[in-house]
C-alpha cells in the first residue's frame, strides 16, 4: 500500500515543541549559560570555558556531599529493597486484610513531602515530638538537631517509612502473579521455604525489584524537600546532600556559575548512574536465559 | 508404594456446606490399587483436580479419610505423602538449568550427589531433553518446560503415586502421543500407581487399563475401556465415551420390550418396572439404519468421518446417530432403525437397571 509522504504534518508538532521549549530546554540552556561563564552583573558575560567545572570537580564542600549522598543512597537502599521484600511476603494475599494492608501501605506515598519533613520534624522534638520526648524520657539521649548521627537515624527512618511501602507494594503485585501451581509444585518437590524464595519468588519478582531499585535509587539520590524541612542539612553540615548543597549553592550564595557547573553534573551523574545500572540487570537478565 | 483408599471422602469449598450442591467432590469410597495405571475422566469442572489435590494432600477433604496402605494420610503434610504431581501447565523453576530441575525433587530429599546424576541422566534421556540439559529453563519452549514438569515428577524412584493433571494439554499432537507412550514404558518397568487425568478420552483409553468416570463430583463408573463403552453405568459415561456418544430414547419398560414414543423397542433381557425417567441407551455403532424393520427413523444428514460414516436421523422427535460401516450405500429407502436387542441398556433416573436373562 502507498503512503502519501506530507511533511506539512510535523507542524502538528509545534505546538508541544513551544511548550517543551518554554518549560524546558530554555531554563536548562540558561543554566549551561551559567556553567560556562562569569558575570559580575548588570548581564555581562565572560567566557569562563571548563573553569567552573574544574573548580567543583577539585572541590571538597562537593566531595563531601557526594560522600554523603552515595552514603544516604546506599543505606536506604540496603534497608528498603530487604524489608519491602519481607513486608509483601508477609502480607495477606486476599481478602479484607490484604486490602486493608494495601490502603495502610499506600498511605505515606501519598503524603506530600514538606509534610512528611514538618512531620517527623515535630515527632522528633525533645520538647513536644512524640518520639522525641519519649526517647528522652527514657533516658535515650536523643537530639537530632544538635547530634549529627541522630539526624542520620532521624531521617533514614523517615524515608523508609515514607518510601518502603513502594518497594513493598511493587514486589506485592509481583508475588500475585505467580500461579498458584508454582507452590503447589515446590511442596511436592519439598522445597525449603528458603528454597521457595529463592527459585520461584525472587525471579519472577526481579522485574519489579528491578524498577523499585531503580526508583528508590533516583529518588534517595535527589532527595531535597524532606530532609529540608527537618534538619535543613544540619547540624554543621553533616546531613547536607547534594541538592540542599546546590540550592545553599544558588540560593543562598549567589554563586551561579559554580551552581549551574555542578547541576548539569549532578545531573548527568544520574542519567549515568541509571542507565548503567539499567544496561547491567537488563544483560545479566539476557544472559540467564541463554 | 501402596493401595490408597478415600473412604467417605467428600469436599467442598465452601465454609459450611448446607446441600449436596455445595460439595465439588460428593461422598464417595475409592480404592486405588498399587501399581495400577488410572485414568480419572470427566468434564472440565468435574471435581478431578480437587480429586487429585486431596491425594496428594494439596487440598484437606471436608469430611473422610485417605489412606495409604494402612496407614491414614488425612492430616500429613504434602511432603510426608511422597506424591509425585505433574500440573496441567508447565511449573518449572526458571533459573535453575534443565539438570538442576530435574535433580531438584532428589536434592531437597538430600539424595546421593553419583544416584542423582545417573538418575537425571535417566529421565533426561527419557523425555529426550540430554542435549539441552545445561541450558536455563526459563528460555525454553511450553512443550519443552512440559517435559521437564514431567521429568521432575517422575525423578524420584519411591513414590507412592504419581498423578497427572492434564499433562499433555501444552504438547502438540506427535509429541503427546510420543510421552504417552513413554509414560506407558514407565509405567510397566517400575510399576507406580498412577492416575492420569483427562478430558480427553482418547488419552484416557489408550493410557490407562482402568478408567475412573467422574460426572458432578461424584465417581459413575470405574472400568475397563471396554467396560465402559459396552456397559455404561450411567447415561454421562454412554455420552462422554465413544464418538458419537450413545443414544438415549425415553421409554417405558415393560418386560423384555421397551416402548418408546415411535413403537417398542425388543430387549436382551426381561426387566422390572421401573420408577422415575427410564430411557434405553444403545451405542452408534449397534443401531443399523434399515429399509421397514424397527423403529420409523428420517435421516436428516449424513456425515463423513474418514473410517465411516454417521447418519443423524430423528425418531419421534428424538435425534439419534447411526454409525454405517464404510462402503455400505446411504439411499432414500432407508426410512427405519433397528437396534442390537442385546446391546440395549435400559437407564433408570440416569443409572443402569440390570436385567434378568430370559
Amino acid at each position: 500500500m502507498d503512503k502519501t509522504q506530507n511533511n506539512r504534518a510535523w507542524f502538528l508538532v509545534l505546538p508541544v515543541l513551544v511548550l517543551v521549549a518554554f518549560s524546558a530546554v530554555i531554563p536548562l540552556m540558561t543554566v549551561v549559560n551559567y556553567a560556562f561563564n562569569d558575570t559580575f552583573g548588570q548581564n555581562e558575560f565572560f567566557w569562563n570555558g571548563l573553569g567552573w567545572f574544574e573548580d567543583m570537580l577539585g572541590s571538597d564542600r562537593m566531595h563531601e556531599a557526594l560522600g554523603r549522598q552515595v552514603l544516604f543512597s546506599a543505606i536506604i537502599l540496603a534497608i528498603e529493597v530487604p524489608l519491602g521484600i519481607f513486608v509483601a511476603l508477609n502480607m495477606p494475599k486476599k481478602g479484607f486484610w490484604s486490602s486493608f494492608c494495601l490502603v495502610l501501605m499506600a498511605l505515606p506515598l501519598l503524603i506530600p513531602f514538606n509534610v512528611v519533613g514538618t512531620i517527623w520534624q515535630i515527632f522528633g522534638r525533645v520538647d513536644i515530638g512524640l518520639l522525641g520526648h519519649t526517647l528522652a524520657a527514657l533516658g535515650v539521649d536523643y537530639n537530632y538537631t544538635n547530634d549529627a548521627l541522630d539526624a542520620w537515624v532521624t531521617i533514614i527512618v523517615m524515608d523508609v517509612w515514607h518510601w518502603t511501602s513502594l518497594v513493598a507494594l511493587l514486589c506485592y503485585a509481583g508475588l500475585q502473579s505467580i500461579p498458584q501451581a508454582y507452590y503447589q509444585a515446590a511442596r511436592i518437590d519439598q522445597a525449603s521455604r528458603w528454597s521457595i524464595f529463592r527459585y520461584i519468588e525472587l525471579p519472577k519478582m526481579a522485574g519489579v525489584l528491578l524498577i523499585a531499585v531503580l526508583l528508590r535509587f533516583m529518588d534517595s539520590f535527589m532527595i531535597y524537600t524532606e530532609p529540608f524541612v527537618l534538619t535543613g542539612g544540619g547540624p554543621g553540615n553533616s546531613t547536607t546532600f547534594l541538592s540542599i548543597d546546590l540550592v545553599k549553592m544558588a540560593v543562598g550564595q549567589f554563586d551561579l556559575g559554580p551552581a549551574a557547573a555542578f547541576s548539569l553534573m549532578y545531573f548527568l551523574v544520574i542519567l549515568l548512574v541509571s542507565w548503567v545500572f539499567y544496561t547491567v540487570m537488563t544483560t545479566l537478565d539476557k544472559q540467564e536465559t541463554k | 508404594m501402596a493401595r490408597i483408599t478415600l473412604s467417605n471422602l467428600a469436599h467442598s469449598y465452601v465454609p459450611n456446606p448446607k446441600s449436596e450442591a455445595d460439595f465439588a467432590l460428593k461422598e464417595m469410597d475409592h480404592v486405588w490399587d498399587d501399581g495400577g495405571a488410572y485414568a480419572l475422566l470427566g468434564a472440565s469442572g468435574c471435581g478431578k483436580t480437587t480429586l487429585l489435590n486431596i491425594i496428594s494432600g494439596l487440598v484437606h477433604p471436608s469430611q473422610g479419610r485417605v489412606l495409604f496402605g494402612d496407614d491414614d494420610m488425612t492430616n500429613a503434610p504434602t511432603a510426608m505423602r511422597n506424591i509425585a504431581q505433574v500440573f496441567q501447565f508447565p511449573v518449572v523453576y526458571d533459573t535453575m538449568t534443565v539438570r538442576e530441575n530435574l535433580a531438584f525433587p532428589l536434592k531437597n530429599r538430600v539424595m546421593d550427589p553419583a544416584y542423582i546424576q545417573s538418575r537425571v541422566a535417566q529421565i533426561a534421556a527419557m523425555i529426550g531433553m540430554e542435549a539441552t540439559l545445561d541450558r536455563k529453563a526459563r528460555g525454553l519452549t511450553a512443550d519443552a518446560k512440559q517435559k521437564i514438569s514431567l521429568g521432575r515428577g517422575m525423578v524420584r524412584q519411591d513414590v507412592n503415586a504419581i498423578l497427572f493433571d492434564e499433562p499433555l494439554t501444552v504438547i502438540d499432537p506427535h509429541m503427546k502421543w510420543e510421552l504417552r507412550t513413554q509414560l506407558k514404558l514407565l509405567h510397566r518397568e517400575f510399576g507406580h500407581t498412577m492416575i492420569y487425568v483427562t478430558h480427553d478420552q482418547t488419552e484416557a483409553l489408550t493410557f490407562a487399563d482402568k478408567v475412573v468416570v467422574l460426572h458432578e463430583g461424584r465417581v459413575v463408573q470405574m472400568g475397563t475401556p471396554q467396560e465402559l463403552f459396552e456397559t455404561p453405568e450411567h447415561t454421562f459415561v454412554g455420552y462422554f465415551i465413544g464418538s458419537p456418544g450413545m443414544n438415549l430414547l425415553d421409554a417405558t419398560i415393560d418386560g423384555a420390550r421397551a416402548q418408546t414414543a415411535a413403537g417398542p423397542v425388543p430387549l436382551g433381557a426381561t426387566y422390572a418396572p421401573q420408577q422415575g425417567r427410564t430411557q434405553i441407551g444403545i451405542r452408534p455403532e449397534y443401531a443399523v439404519m434399515t429399509k421397514g424393520e424397527g423403529l420409523p427413523a428420517r435421516v436428516l444428514r449424513v456425515e463423513d468421518v474418514g473410517r465411516h460414516r454417521i447418519i443423524r436421523a430423528d425418531v419421534a422427535g428424538t435425534q439419534i446417530s447411526v454409525i454405517v460401516p464404510e462402503g455400505q450405500p446411504v439411499g432414500d429407502d432407508l426410512t427405519h432403525v433397528r437396534f442390537d436387542p442385546a446391546r440395549v441398556n435400559v437407564y433408570a433416573n440416569d443409572w443402569r437397571v440390570k436385567g434378568a436373562d430370559r
